[in-house]
């Protein structure tokens, strides 16, 4: 069972079986425009919750990607970095960042879920 | 919103609305910055077929005077290009120049003729410096030469190897048009001025209209099937790959026209002459070579790219300068990037290390442009 958290920075947290998968929502893929680059954390780096994890590129700008958890990259997506389109294409699916540990259960409770995050979004528009 | 209200709009405000822009605030003006595709596809789509932009925020003048060598010689005073010997209905780019050799701002400059027979010089100067641009200009001009601001007048760019053939609909006299030439004409019904250049590398028109005749052109333009808005996402990206300078970033009041590698704006008459502001500073560079120069810049291999403010290093870990234009170029498809770098770092081929977020990857100096061009006839860069 698969159950995934979003954070106000525009990124999400897919749970399974303990492991976190990150990444940047539709949202926030549809307003950086056409990705053309990634900077994916290398495995074994630890992160604070908010820390700088990743960074993507689009033709225009670099932007910052949070993780929103405290944790360790246990693996990064290969396939994004070598097609960075696919973050455009599927983020919140065959387009993830990367995956992490999970410090503390109880920061994924202070993320928004889906309902609450659409509504964000719509109310931030 | 009060702030969005207090921006200038263009003629094609309406326009660009209808086709579903991203607004965004530039140089006071609210501008298109990419449509509904993108800046990439944008992009692309300009140079394989033909992209339509709202240029209008920049600034349109004349220097009118009793004949045209007055009005020449007048800004020949300012900028170091040939203005005198410049064939009626031509158009040359060049630079303003303050007294130290620095560049107040790029433009293009015409031997404009107009409909009485009368000769005069027009201007195209950017959007962010045309205030500036207009109080200098007009601070350097003797009293027998009037100063006039073309304020009524929209500008739109019509770029892309089909830009010719789209033209031939409407405008049957610009077909054949020489690359950097202007003519007074009409646009199907609407007189309109039209100049054969461009800021993409591609072939292409500018069209200077009056503003209550503007949206009609754009809406003619529009409604053949191949013509699509691009935005100025797209604009900065295609003069990118071009090699072509953006002010403010490429160059600006510190820097001079040799230091910017644009020595080919300058003829023999006006090297051996001077007579121009910073003439000195100049002219010396051109002898024994300034001490840092811009270059092109790509990766050796993979790499991420580096925008404006990343800093260069030689083989030995040495700052030797700085990226002041960077990004993705689409049609390249990586990234490239333009910057300056000490002596001799400039030559070809030269190893030079990109710092970009904490790390260092190698990158080489390259010939510009990043695309070749595929202006009509053209024998040299230009801008604009």
């Amino acid at each position: 069972m698969t159950k995934t958290y979003y954070s106000q920075s525009h990124e999400y947290v897919s749970v399974e079986d303990g492991v976190a998968t990150i990444g940047i929502t539709h949202y926030a893929q549809s307003q950086l425009g056409d990705i053309v680059f990634v900077e994916l954390p290398e495995t074994g780096r630890g992160f604070k919750q908010g820390d700088e994890a990743a960074v993507v590129e689009s033709v225009k700008a670099a932007s910052e990607v949070y993780t929103p958890i405290a944790g360790e990259t246990t693996e990064m997506n290969e396939d994004l970095a070598a097609n960075p389109a696919l973050a455009n294409e599927d983020p919140e699916g065959a387009g993830w960042f990367f995956k992490q540990t999970i410090t503390n259960e109880d920061e994924l409770t202070k993320l928004m879920d889906r309902a609450q995050y659409d509504a964000f979004v719509k109310e931030n528009q | 919103m009060s702030e969005q209200n207090e921006l200038k709009q263009t003629a094609f405000h309406d326009l660009h609305l209808e086709h579903g822009a991203k607004m965004v605030e530039f140089a006071g003006y609210s501008m298109p910055l990419y449509y509904e595709k993108g800046i990439k596809q944008e992009h692309l789509y300009c140079r394989e077929t033909v992209g339509l932009f709202d240029v209008s925020h920049m600034g349109q003048a004349e220097l009118i005077a009793e004949n045209y060598e007055t009005a020449a010689r007048a800004l020949e005073k300012i900028v170091p290009g040939d203005v005198l010997n410049l064939k009626p209905e031509r158009l040359r780019y060049s630079v303003l120049l303050n007294e130290q050799g620095g560049i107040e701002d790029d433009l293009m400059i015409t031997h404009r003729v107009q409909a009485d027979g009368t000769h005069i010089v027009g201007l195209v100067v950017n959007a962010g410096r045309k205030s500036h641009d207009y109080a200098y200009i007009s601070s350097y001009l003797p009293d027998e030469v009037d100063f006039k601001i073309l304020d009524d007048r929209q500008l739109l760019a019509l770029q892309g190897p089909d830009a010719e053939k789209i033209m031939a609909v409407w405008c049957g006299e610009a077909v054949g048009m020489p690359y950097m030439s202007e003519i007074d004409t009409n646009f199907f019904d609407v007189p309109c001025r039209v100049s054969r250049c461009g800021y993409t590398g591609e072939d292409g028109f500018e069209l200077s209209l009056a503003n209550e005749d503007a949206s009609r052109v754009a809406k003619m333009l529009m409604s053949h099937p191949d013509v699509e808005l691009i935005g100025l996402g797209a604009r900065d990206s295609l003069r990118l790959e071009a090699g072509f300078c953006l002010y403010g970033h490429d160059i600006d009041t510190s820097i001079t026209p040799i230091e910017a590698d644009l020595s080919w704006i300058m003829n023999k008459r006006r090297r051996q002459e001077g007579g121009f502001l910073g003439d000195t500073v100049i002219l010396n560079q051109v002898a024994n070579s300034p001490s840092k120069r811009r270059v092109g810049l790509l990766p050796d291999g993979p790499a991420a790219p580096a925008r404006e403010g990343a800093k260069l290093f030689n083989e030995q870990m040495q700052e030797i300068g700085v990226v002041t234009s960077g990004g993705f170029g689409p049609t390249i498809g990586g990234p490239v990037a333009m910057g300056y770098v000490t002596l001799p770092h400039d030559q070809l081929g030269t190893s030079i290390f990109v710092e970009v977020r904490g790390r260092k990857s190698l990158w080489r100096v390259t010939d510009l442009p990043f695309t070749p061009y595929r202006t009509y006839n053209a024998k040299r860069p230009t801008q604009h």
